[in-house]
């Protein structure tokens, strides 16, 4: 427990320190800024679902731009070796890095509050989705970030391990909405299922329902549980 | 102290330690000698927890590899080859987040920290990012990193590898002073470094232990002088 506190702050501070954390979040603001603000003022509502429907596909892409180096790195450099034998169990490993990007994820959220307030100004703005949008993008940052992980924890090139993520989540949130038309409608209900986008619109329609909650859940455990073997794999 | 018995590791279908068994005592500096691809590293990796064995055991103090991995990191510090440090951290930085994680008091991390500064020669790097060092200075912060928290037993794998002369002197120097409290292993490709500083050698060729012996003894043994050509007789170089 007292060495994922370590880890975390390590890492969390590494991003502040390098440009990467300023560069991910300046074009994460304006790339969701501008597509939202776009076709804001055309649709005539005082609402953020238009916002929110727009993160899963950004995160798809930026999240793992920001855990591609959390294993990459250190494999490639050569810290991995020093970090594996210190008196630290994996889990503690694992769950520090992780963190760390959540947090990350959540400083890069915060900026949007903004719009919310500044929406609410111009007409009646209902908070319940909001809250729900901001609380299924957490669940659905921390589900690719840990996807992310994995992907990170898979090769020595960053490169590498961010395609590897961008194409596992993206997998999740586009891929999936798009097969529905080409499946029998038996299948349907499996696949919807498994999209990571069809439960963020769920908890972003402000509506909590323990299903998709447990599915966030259960694909970041999945993705954790995955590097952790991967890990053990190495040794 | 450690124990090394019967160790094999395999790397798919290449051995790269071969049935490898030798003691450790209390007190001693030891050096693991021979030449690149012997299985140096690979017998460090699976003593510092880094790597798993394919079969064979190690037992640090009353510890085994299988059952006690973190008391053994515990009690182990390891400066891996090259000495691969985070790059874009402050000296001070990375020292305090190494004490941190081999769970230093906070009342004594200072203290600590100065005092290996003191003996690394650091101080004067101490808030210079771990990018701008020369390889010597690096070395030294990967020395106090293995240091931290005084362990009781230190790996060095090479060391002195790539350093000038000075560095390379100034290095032995760290080793010799450390090596009165400590127990120490270390391996190099300088002969006459190991022959001032072990008590005793390990030479490994191709995985498996040709000698195993102070370098005296192996002189009388095999009736030569020069060490060096001991080293090659023994090691594919005759």
């Amino acid at each position: 427990m007292r060495n994922m506190k370590h880890i975390f702050k390590k890492e969390f501070k590494t991003y502040f320190v390098s440009p990467i954390a300023y560069i991910v979040i300046s074009v994460f603001l304006v790339v969701i800024g501008w597509l939202f603000f776009s076709t804001f003022f055309l649709n005539r509502q005082a609402s953020l679902t238009q916002f929110f429907s727009l993160l899963p596909v950004t995160f798809a892409f930026i999240i793992p731009a920001v855990t591609m180096r959390l294993f990459s790195e250190e494999i490639n450099v050569g810290s991995y070796e020093i970090l594996l034998t210190m008196p630290v169990f994996f889990k503690d490993i694992i769950i520090g890095k992780f963190l760390a990007a959540v947090a990350f994820v959540g400083i890069m959220l915060a900026p949007t509050i903004i719009y919310a307030f500044s929406i609410s100004f111009l007409g009646d703005l209902d908070w319940g989705p909001v809250i729900g949008g901001y609380l299924g993008a957490l669940l659905l940052g921390a589900t690719f970030s840990a996807i992310g992980l994995l992907a990170s924890s898979l090769t020595r090139n960053q490169v590498i391990a961010f395609i590897i993520g961008m194409v596992i989540c993206f997998s999740l949130t586009v891929l999936v909405d798009f097969m529905l038309f080409f499946l029998p409608n038996s299948f349907v209900g499996i696949f919807q299922y498994l999209s990571a986008s069809f439960h963020f619109k769920n908890i972003a329609k402000g509506m909590l329902d323990s299903r998709d909650i447990l599915y966030f859940l259960s694909v970041s455990f999945i993705a954790l549980y995955g590097t952790n073997l991967i890990m053990q794999e190495k040794k | 102290m450690i124990k090394i018995e019967n160790l094999n590791k395999y790397y798919g279908e290449l051995c790269a330690v071969n049935n490898v068994s030798f003691e450790i005592h209390k007190g001693e500096i030891l050096g693991l000698l021979g030449p690149n691809g012997a299985g140096k590293t690979t017998i460090y990796r699976v003593l510092t927890g880094y790597l798993s064995p394919t079969s064979g055991t190690i037992k640090v103090m009353d510890y085994n590899i299988y059952d006690h991995q973190i008391e053994i990191k515990k009690c182990i510090g390891y400066l891996p080859e090259e000495a691969p440090l985070y790059r874009d951290m402050l000296v001070f930085d990375y020292l305090n987040y190494i004490a941190d994680i081999r769970g230093v008091e906070k009342n004594r991390k200072l203290s600590h920290l100065h005092e290996l500064a003191d003996l690394c020669n650091l101080n004067e790097v101490m808030h210079k990012t771990i990018d701008e060092l020369s390889k010597g200075y690096r070395q030294r912060v990967g020395i106090a990193q293995a240091l931290m928290g005084n362990p009781e037993i230190l790996v060095l794998d090479e060391p002195t590898s790539g350093l000038d002369p000075n560095q390379i002197a100034e290095t032995r120097e760290i080793i010799k002073k450390i090596g009165k409290e400590k127990t120490i292993v270390f391996s190099t490709h300088i002969l006459s470094e190991a022959e001032v500083t072990c008590d005793r050698v390990v030479i490994i060729d191709e995985g498996k232990i040709v000698a195993d012996d102070t370098i005296d003894n192996l002189r009388n043994l095999l009736h030569e002088k020069s060490f060096e050509n001991i080293f090659r007789k023994l090691t594919r170089g005759n």
